[in-house]
């Protein structure tokens, strides 16, 4: 195993984050960066996955099931997450809801110039939102994900985990 | 086309210990309804969403049964959600949808091809199995009952009379004595899960 494959985010790794955080449900639409941890969601008892086909109904529906008292996680790519301003706003920011978005963080790079617009907005737009987030690039990064879950109960709004596209591991 | 008002009386008869999301319908529910630490009335915290939201709130709670009353431009502007409920199955879900044919609360404008559009036919094609229509409160009083014994999800379409508003958002009457945030703690310690 190489020192990069060694230090990835492994989709296992997520999914003990998620286990380790109570997270009940989880409430996605498929990206490019995700598909080896949807597998293991999948055969993942404790976990219930709703899948959407439009990332704004993930807000609606974490919102749901944060009312009834389980614990939704959110995991879009961040493409998704700019078609979701609205909802973001009305379903969970407005509702209090102590959720956890995974954002898939599409044309991310710490290396040259940033060819993708998606990248380019992405923190933008988290911050016009007033979310704060957390940026995850290899397994060392993980913690940070259980920190998020953390500020989400206590202040009772959305934290966002980006996914960085070049150190994920999933694919 | 039926009164709203009227129609949601007519359900409240048959409500049993249903926990009620009333979309655009609440400023009905909250004057008919005696279990208001069971209901969820959100007014609109984004359009689109309600389905959504319900189908969460029955995932949440199996055991406990989720009447939603949905809108047909709430419908329209997410449609998709139809595909995942359907997959998903819940068994304690009752998608009730009002539809006006038009966006009321915005002056009337129509609804894209309201009059021909099927949702119940949409529905059914997205995987519910149990899906009804109905236009008139005779037809509905009759089969309301028994809807609400089948197993969900079960989608029902009713064609009624718009309460069109053209006030100014900030002029308009509020329906709402709670806030959002107020209405969901209310319903968990209801639950017990606060």
């Amino acid at each position: 195993m190489s020192d990069a494959q060694k230090a990835a985010l492994s989709p296992e790794v997520v999914l003990a984050e998620m286990k380790k955080n109570g997270v009940t449900h989880v409430v996605w639409l498929p990206d490019s960066e995700t598909n080896w941890l949807f597998l293991l969601m999948k055969a993942e008892p404790s976990l219930t996955l709703v899948g959407v086909n439009r990332e704004g109904l993930a807000f609606s529906a974490a919102s749901g099931i944060a009312a009834g008292g389980k614990v939704p996680l959110i995991l879009i790519q961040n493409t998704g997450l700019m078609e979701s301003g609205d909802s973001m706003r009305g379903w969970a920011i407005g509702m209090n809801v102590p959720v956890v978005l995974m954002v898939g963080y599409r044309g991310y790079t710490r290396h040259g110039v940033n060819t993708d617009t998606a990248a380019t907005y992405t923190e933008r737009f988290l911050n016009a939102f007033g979310i704060n987030y957390y940026q995850v690039e290899d397994g060392a990064d993980a913690g940070r994900i259980s920190i998020a879950f953390e500020e989400a109960r206590k202040t009772k709004r959305p934290v966002a985990v980006l996914v960085a596209d070049e150190y994920h591991g999933f694919n | 086309m039926m009164d709203t008002a009227e129609l949601l009386k007519i359900y409240n008869r048959h409500r049993g210990n249903a926990i009620v999301v009333p979309g655009r319908g609440g400023k009905h529910w909250v004057d008919i309804s005696d279990k208001r630490n069971r209901d969820v009335e959100l007014g609109d915290p984004a359009m689109g969403g309600h389905a959504s939201f319900a189908m969460g709130l029955a995932l949440a709670l199996p055991k406990e049964k989720i009447v939603l009353f949905d809108s047909d431009g709430d419908i329209q502007m997410g449609m998709g959600i139809l595909a995942t409920i359907a997959e998903q199955q819940p068994k304690n879900f009752y998608h009730f949808m009002l539809d006006n044919e038009v966006y009321a609360t915005t002056g009337g404008q129509p609804v894209p091809n309201a009059k021909t559009i099927k949702y119940h036919d949409v529905a059914r094609a997205c995987g519910y199995t149990r899906t009804y229509a109905y236009d008139n409160l005779e037809t509905f009083s009759i089969n309301v009952e028994r809807i609400l014994s089948e197993p969900g999800p079960v989608f029902v379409a009713l064609k009624v009379n718009p309460d069109i508003e053209n006030k100014p958002i900030g002029t308009r009457v509020k329906w709402r004595k709670r806030s959002q945030v107020q209405v969901v703690q209310d319903l968990q310690k209801e639950l017990g899960i606060a």
